[in-house]
């Protein structure tokens, strides 16, 4: 559904459901470049186990309006606008990547509208290399090429999904190449910058669940310490053979994971 | 700024798709013979039912073995993703009802397969899909023929008989600017030789059967999405943009983006018209793709070795490859196709029918029947076989002469291929001089 938030036009995948008022919600958050396809059969299958789901396109991302934010910060606050708008008072949380941080910091900022938080390849603080911001900003299409392939594991350069006759790699290079001019740009530089992300996490009170990639190279399960430190008693779920990309490298296995907190 | 480097080609092709068997760790994918596959409980089936989870129900849908061999194909190709059909007629006929219903139209190249020809012109046409054919060296004809129903523009990147090379640039130019996709049937290029996706094409058709599988052991088809081709912006294209009745009102481009086309063509086409590949099938066309470079570099230098013996015969008055002198493609040739144009060719011969025949049955290297791409070397006589329904005049309509010869070069020791010919030159000649 297409609702409107700060002038703009938000889309939210809610598997054409109306939002009901008695049900809980989960909203899914995609990371850098990305929108809300890649949350498909995950917010599938909330909505059939009794969830309002609302899988959003971030501003100039997907099928929404507007420029991309420039913070995290900014970008919890959308996130609690398009709560605002659906009338919804509370949800769950899933992010992957920045969408992961938008999460932590929507649980940390506003407490009130968020009962569990699922940070899915994840780390704080998490830096982006020159290499890949230079190209970001650069409209480069080594951006999308750099991301694509340390964004799976070793293993899943070959494929070997188990979505039958869909090659990950392929996908997920044409999602990243559907991202307007510069909206990878301020997303990578958004998570590069978010700096409060340890600091936040320690004023987490919902239940929160860490689902990392054993074989993540952009955000190794060794760079997550500090932030499973910093929340209050996390659940973490290390996927074996998955990488950064763990909705589409390890789909079932993430479904089994979110349940710990949904 | 360069970015990190993809696996090779030659790597994707023995490894994309394929993991060590995680139940036993074999190293070969194995055949998943299996009709069927058991659910760990219900809520688990649901899922699997309702695309929330990612594996496998029935054959038909899908099947491990099947699934290896269309994220190969896809890999190679660079698109996101593929389906295996059981002949490269039902992966174009799968394309072609995933697209489009009743009251559509096709424009599409004249110099096609002639089982492509037969599905557009005489059978579609019967369930309200028409189809303009067009001069595939002609893009402006391409353009001409576009009306308000079209829904696709369909080629071969080598066309049918002439080897007309299709200018892939230009016309997916000419059907973007219609909204339209354009597909191609790269049956006889591979993606070794040509990758239609990074020249402009969204949809990839292949007939497995011949090169890529490059045994003549089996039939299978393969039907590749690029991911490229913006089904919503081009309005068009309701069966992808619009609610699906079928599976729950999902709408494919918003729950798939990317993958849309593909995804549609399985859940609705491969479920109804039911198509699908053999696992074991896809366990072969598997082993012949994991050498697919050697085989076609070696295809491409036998062939270049055979039209060059062949030029030098006084009783062959014509060679039809693109890469020769004379071949109105042959600039294009060399643009698109810098790694040789295959290995499926035609000559004339001088003496006519009696010519052609005399020297099909001399042959004992090659082998007569009616099919290309085979490690073996293969040899047909279009006027007495294929199209022996034509007269000389229908004939010279398809670019087919009655002493025309179409040759399937194989692997062979290339002196013992034209020891083959040679033989057969000389029956030839004696035919065509007893007939005068």
């Amino acid at each position: 559904m297409r609702i409107e938030v700060n002038g703009e036009t938000a889309y939210c995948y809610t598997n054409s459901r109306e939002i009901e008022a008695d049900k809980p919600t989960v909203v899914f958050i995609h990371g850098s470049g990305m929108d809300h396809t890649v949350w498909t059969l995950a917010s599938r299958h909330f909505a059939r186990h009794g969830n309002n789901v609302v899988s959003v396109d971030l501003p100039g991302h997907g099928r929404s309006t507007g420029s991309p934010l420039v913070t995290v910060e900014e970008m919890a606050g959308w996130v609690i606008a398009v709560l605002d708008a659906l009338d919804i008072s509370d949800a769950a949380l899933v992010g992957h990547s920045l969408g992961s941080l938008i999460a932590l910091e929507c649980a940390a900022s506003h407490s009130d509208r968020v009962r569990a938080i699922a940070l899915v390849g994840t780390t704080s603080p998490m830096p982006v290399s020159d290499a890949i911001l230079d190209a970001a900003e650069a409209d480069d299409h080594a951006a999308f090429d750099m991301l694509t392939q340390w964004g799976f594991s070793k293993r899943h350069q070959f494929g070997g999904n188990r979505n039958s006759g869909i090659w990950m790699i392929g996908n997920t290079l044409r999602l990243y190449e559907r991202s307007g001019p510069g909206v990878l740009f301020h997303d990578m530089r958004a998570c590069n910058e978010y700096a409060s992300g340890t600091d936040q996490a320690s004023k987490v009170t919902c239940p929160a669940l860490l689902i990392l990639g054993a074989e993540d190279r952009l955000t190794p399960v060794r760079s997550t310490r500090a932030l499973q430190e910093a929340i209050p008693s996390p659940v973490v779920e290390v996927l074996p053979g998955a990488g950064h990309t763990i909705m589409v490298e390890a789909p079932n296995a993430m479904l089994d994971a979110l349940h710990k907190v949904l | 700024m360069a970015g990190p480097d993809y696996p090779g080609l030659d790597t994707l092709a023995l490894h994309a798709g394929a993991q060590p068997d995680p139940a036993t760790g074999a190293r070969a994918t194995p055949i998943y013979q299996s009709a069927s596959f058991c659910f760990p409980d219900s809520d688990y089936a649901a899922s699997l039912f309702n695309i929330e989870r990612a594996g496998h129900v029935y054959s038909r849908l899908s099947n491990p073995t099947n699934a290896v061999l269309e994220e190969r194909i896809a890999a190679l190709e660079g698109g996101v993703g593929a389906i295996a059909t059981a002949s490269g007629q039902a992966a174009l006929h799968l394309a072609i009802i995933t697209l489009m219903g009743a009251d559509s139209h096709i424009v599409a190249s004249a110099a096609l397969y002639g089982g492509s020809h037969n599905l557009l012109a005489y059978t579609l046409p019967r369930f309200g899909i028409e189809t303009t054919f067009v001069d595939p060296r002609d893009p402006q004809a391409f353009a001409n023929a576009i009306q308000d129903n079209t829904r696709l523009v369909f080629g071969e990147t080598l066309g049918n008989p002439s080897l007309d090379v299709l200018n892939i640039p230009a016309i997916a130019e000419v059907a973007h600017a219609a909204g339209l996709p354009l597909m191609v049937d790269s049956t006889t290029t591979t993606p070794y030789l040509i990758k239609p996706f990074e020249l402009g094409a969204d949809i990839i058709q292949h007939s497995a059967t011949k090169f890529l599988s490059g045994h003549g052991i089996v039939i299978g088809g393969l039907l590749v999405d690029s991911g490229q081709f913006d089904w919503e912006a081009s309005g068009k294209f309701p069966t992808l943009s619009e609610p699906y009745e079928g599976f729950h009102n999902l709408i494919f481009t918003e729950e798939f983006g990317p993958a849309a086309m593909i995804q549609r063509a399985r859940k609705e086409g491969l479920r109804d018209f039911g198509a699908c590949m053999a696992p074991t099938s896809a366990f072969h066309i598997l082993q012949g793709i994991e050498t697919l470079s050697v085989r076609m570099n070696r295809h491409v230098e036998n062939t270049r070795t055979i039209t060059s013996f062949l030029l030098e015969q006084e009783q062959v008055t014509r060679v039809g490859y693109p890469e020769l002198e004379g071949h109105p493609d042959q600039a294009l040739a060399k643009e698109l196709l810098p790694n040789g144009c295959g290995a499926v060719f035609s000559f004339d011969l001088a003496g006519g029918r009696e010519a052609g025949i005399a020297f099909v049955d001399a042959l004992s290297v090659f082998s007569h029947l009616a099919n290309i791409g085979d490690a073996k070397s293969l040899v047909i006589h279009p006027a007495s076989t294929t199209h022996h329904r034509m007269d000389a005049e229908a004939l010279a309509a398809g670019g087919i002469g009655e002493g025309t010869i179409r040759l399937s070069i194989g692997l062979e020791d290339p002196k013992d291929l034209i020891a083959d010919l040679k033989q057969g030159l000389r029956a030839a000649g004696k035919a065509a001089g007893g007939s005068r």
